[in-house]
């Protein structure tokens, strides 16, 4: 390498930086002189700007700035002035008539956007994201319904949950275990009968001696031709959805020892706007009446 | 050799360039006027589109997210003709680049034309070239000190006028203008006009050709596309040399006059060769036209050149004609590129329909058993109405298989759509139980809708998911 200072490129008269890579060299062209101005103000800019704003971090935090920004205050200024701005909305929704909410397009609209997001925080732990249900979790989607499915008695269910403890007005019904009450082949039959009546496969002879069994201890509530009745909670057992399962094993284990879902309340914890929002998003599903 | 190292930094050299006239430079003056009129007159023009739209002709409305360009409305889903307009105007630089060096620089580039406007008005009020070079080393007395502001104060009217014509792109233009006088318009409005009046006041009026040296990436990359038949601005130097004023046989054309240096925006003596701070304004050729001229010799000592050409000059042949240069691998690369992908975006723009349909599937779950034992799918339809009036849809179905559609709170099929938005409507699809459908694992259906006034109709492809055979 040429000594740096006394390097002189022969075309342009300019100093070189003495780099030499294969003959190429490195000019040292001088940098304009107000780059260095504009140098030295992004330093005090930076400085002002440790000052002005949060920057230097301390044992318990960091320095909190003079014009005292922070990023948390100004996302609770958002959620504040999205509460603000959906204030009337959200009064009215608390205030609708669930019936004729959906005639009012912009708040059916905010109600079921709210509803869905409602749902996926509180209601998708059991239900499924997609509102599927799972075993022992009723579907949403599907067009059957223990306790009814328009839009009022969505929202009661939601509001005061089913066999729960907490709420005095809670859905209630409790199917005994008739494990302890029928015989063995007593419940066989039961269980013939129910799958003759859903136009399952099923032993027709079992489920002859079944159905007598069924009409003195089922059907009342589960009616005689097993229709079921809404107002006690107890299920259609002639169609095809089940929500415990509809193999002889799962109605076995049904009729013997009973089974007893329970769903928490959600008024008090979601509000009225929130709870009518859920019942709107949940009746805009596929099955709501 | 110096024994003192250079200095690390330089100060800026005051340029004063000379009022020349010539081909180039009304040329010059026909594209300032066309580029600033069109730049302060666009968002003035009015464009009718029915009551619920904005009639501005030229609109970017960043808050409904809509672009608007004359008949053209752009949604933000259509942002590919944005993109593609983008890459056409690189590939459109990319090709006068590799054709005619820095036209672009030379001509067009808002820091030229508006460098231009302000030295325009430099002259006016401070004179031309030695003037100013007085008014530079007087002292400041009260007459520099008169012109110097009376300058700032006209450059200033310039850039607020510069910033100010640019928000008008964004919103409402008269109403805009009508806030901005009454000091209603909002916070952003004002910093925006405020950021572009500094900007364009600082490099327009000072930083000028520092700009083009040190900021602008521009000419870092427009070296890449310039080879030896690129048209560049240069200097015939075996045509005027050995420079000198005797100007008899024994010197060249050139007879040393400074003129070419003299109207140099960019500081520089073109003599020296094709250099970086270059811009090729071709003021320099139209001052030394008029000097070959006066003196009574050909024209185009100083000219556009091709390198290639330099040894057949110097051999005393004439130049290769100019479309030699100008039509070559690259250039033709370049030119098809750029029509290619306008003839894409114009295609696309005509098949667009003004109907927009999504169709999505909802797969959580993939079906819902109903209790008759019937298997439903349900499709979130998203129907985009781009016109100025409500409308109505009517939605069908055609498949091979048994199957029927219903709409989610509607016993009917049709779906209205607020004008100039987006509607969402489940849609559920119920094979019966029976019907093969329902077992099959996939089975394929097309939505269409149509509106119900007009023949305007699209579909959309999808399936239909019934329970997996077990
Ligand atoms: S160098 Fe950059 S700023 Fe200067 S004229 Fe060219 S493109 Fe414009
Ligand atoms: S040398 Fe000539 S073409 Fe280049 S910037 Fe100067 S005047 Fe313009």
């Amino acid at each position: 390498m040429a000594d740096k200072k006394n390097d002189i490129d022969e075309t342009s008269g300019i100093e070189t930086t003495g780099h030499n890579w294969d003959g190429i060299k490195e000019l040292n062209n001088p940098l304009p002189r107000w780059w260095l101005w504009c140098f030295y103000l992004t330093i005090i800019w930076g400085v002002g700007y440790t000052i002005a704003y949060p920057a230097w971090p301390m044992i318990t935090g960091a320095t909190s700035g003079v014009l005292g920004y922070s990023t948390r205050a100004e996302v609770a200024q958002d959620i504040a002035r999205f509460d603000e701005q959906n204030s009337a909305l959200e009064t009215a929704l608390a205030d609708a008539d669930l019936t004729t909410l959906a005639e009012n397009e912009e708040l059916h609209r905010y109600a079921v956007a709210g509803g869905a997001a409602v749902f996926r925080a509180q209601c998708s732990q059991c239900h499924g994201s997609g509102a599927a249900g799972a075993t022992g979790y009723p579907n949403l989607l599907d067009d059957d319904w223990l306790w009814g499915g328009d839009i009022e008695n969505i929202a009661y269910t939601i509001r005061h949950g089913v066999r729960n403890e907490t709420d005095f007005d809670a859905r209630w019904s409790e199917m005994p275990a008739f494990g302890d009450i029928l015989e063995r082949d007593e419940i066989d039959g039961v269980v013939q009968h129910v799958l003759a009546i859903s136009g399952q496969d099923h032993d027709a002879e079992l489920a002859a001696t079944g159905a007598e069994v069924f009409y003195d201890q089922c059907s009342a509530c589960h009616a005689e031709d097993g229709v079921g009745n809404r107002d006690l909670g107890a299920p259609n057992l002639t169609d095809a959805i089940w929500l415990y399962g509809s193999d002889v094993a799962a109605l076995t284990e049904t009729v013997r020892n009973a089974r007893f879902g329970i769903m928490p309340p959600w008024g008090e914890r979601l509000g009225e706007a929130d709870t009518k929002a859920v019942a709107a998003y949940v009746h805009q599903l596929g099955g709501g009446e | 050799m110096s024994e003192t190292p250079q200095p690390l930094y330089a100060p800026q050299e005051p340029i004063f360039p000379r009022r020349v006239t010539g081909f180039f430079r009304t040329f010059k003056w026909w594209i300032m006027a066309v580029t600033l009129g069109i730049y302060y007159l666009t968002p003035w023009i009015r464009w009718d589109r029915g009551p619920a739209l904005p009639d501005q002709a030229v609109l970017v409305d960043l808050a409904n997210r809509r672009f608007y360009f004359f008949w053209i409305e752009i949604w933000p889903h259509e942002f590919y003709f944005v993109a593609g307009l983008l890459i056409m105007a690189g590939l459109g630089l990319f090709l006068f680049t590799s054709a005619l060096g820095r036209v672009w620089c030379g001509y067009a580039c808002p820091q030229t034309v508006w460098t231009d406007l302000f030295i325009l008005v430099e002259r006016w009020i401070e004179g031309d070239r030695n003037a100013r070079v007085r008014l530079w080393n007087a002292k400041w007395d009260v007459k520099k000190w008169r012109l110097r502001l009376t300058k700032w104060i006209v450059w200033l009217v310039i850039a607020v006028a510069t910033g100010g014509a640019w928000v008008f792109y964004f919103t409402d233009a008269p109403t805009l203008l009508r806030d901005l006088l009454a000091f209603e318009a909002p916070i952003i409005a004002y910093t925006t006009i405020a950021v572009l009046t500094a900007t364009t006041f600082l490099f327009g009026g000072f930083m000028r050709e520092q700009v083009c040296i040190y900021m602008c990436p521009w000419p870092r990359i427009q070296g890449a596309m310039m080879d030896d038949d690129t048209l560049t601005v240069g200097y015939r130097e075996w045509r005027g040399e050995p420079r000198g004023k005797k100007h008899d046989d024994t010197t060249g054309d050139c007879i040393d006059c400074m003129a070419c240096v003299n109207v140099c925006p960019m500081g520089i003596d073109i003599r020296d060769g094709q250099q970086m701070e270059c811009i090729t304004c071709a003021l320099c050729i139209d001052a030394c036209d008029d000097i070959m001229a006066r003196i009574g010799k050909d024209r185009g000592l100083i000219d556009y050149l091709a390198l290639a050409d330099e040894p057949r000059e110097r051999a005393g042949n004439p130049p290769r004609p100019i479309w030699h240069h100008i039509l070559r691998t690259r250039t033709v690369i370049y030119t098809t590129l750029w029509s290619l992908i306008g003839a894409l975006l114009i295609f696309a723009l005509f098949i667009r329909s003004d109907i927009d349909l999504t169709v999505e599937p909802v797969r959580n779950p993939t079906f819902t058993t109903l209790s008759d034992g019937s298997i439903r799918n349900t499709y979130l339809v998203r129907l985009r109405n781009k016109l100025g009036e409500p409308r109505e849809f009517r939605i069908s179905l055609r498949s091979d298989a048994l199957l029927r559609l219903e709409l989610e709170g509607s016993d009917q099929r049709i779906i209205t759509v607020a004008p100039d938005s987006t509607t969402q409507q489940r849609v559920y699809v119920i094979a019966r139980p029976q019907d093969p459908a329902a077992s099959i694992d996939r089975t394929d259906l097309r939505l269409w809708v149509e509106d119900v006034n007009s023949d305007a109709r699209a579909s959309r492809d999808t399936s239909f998911n019934g329970k997996a055979n077990p």
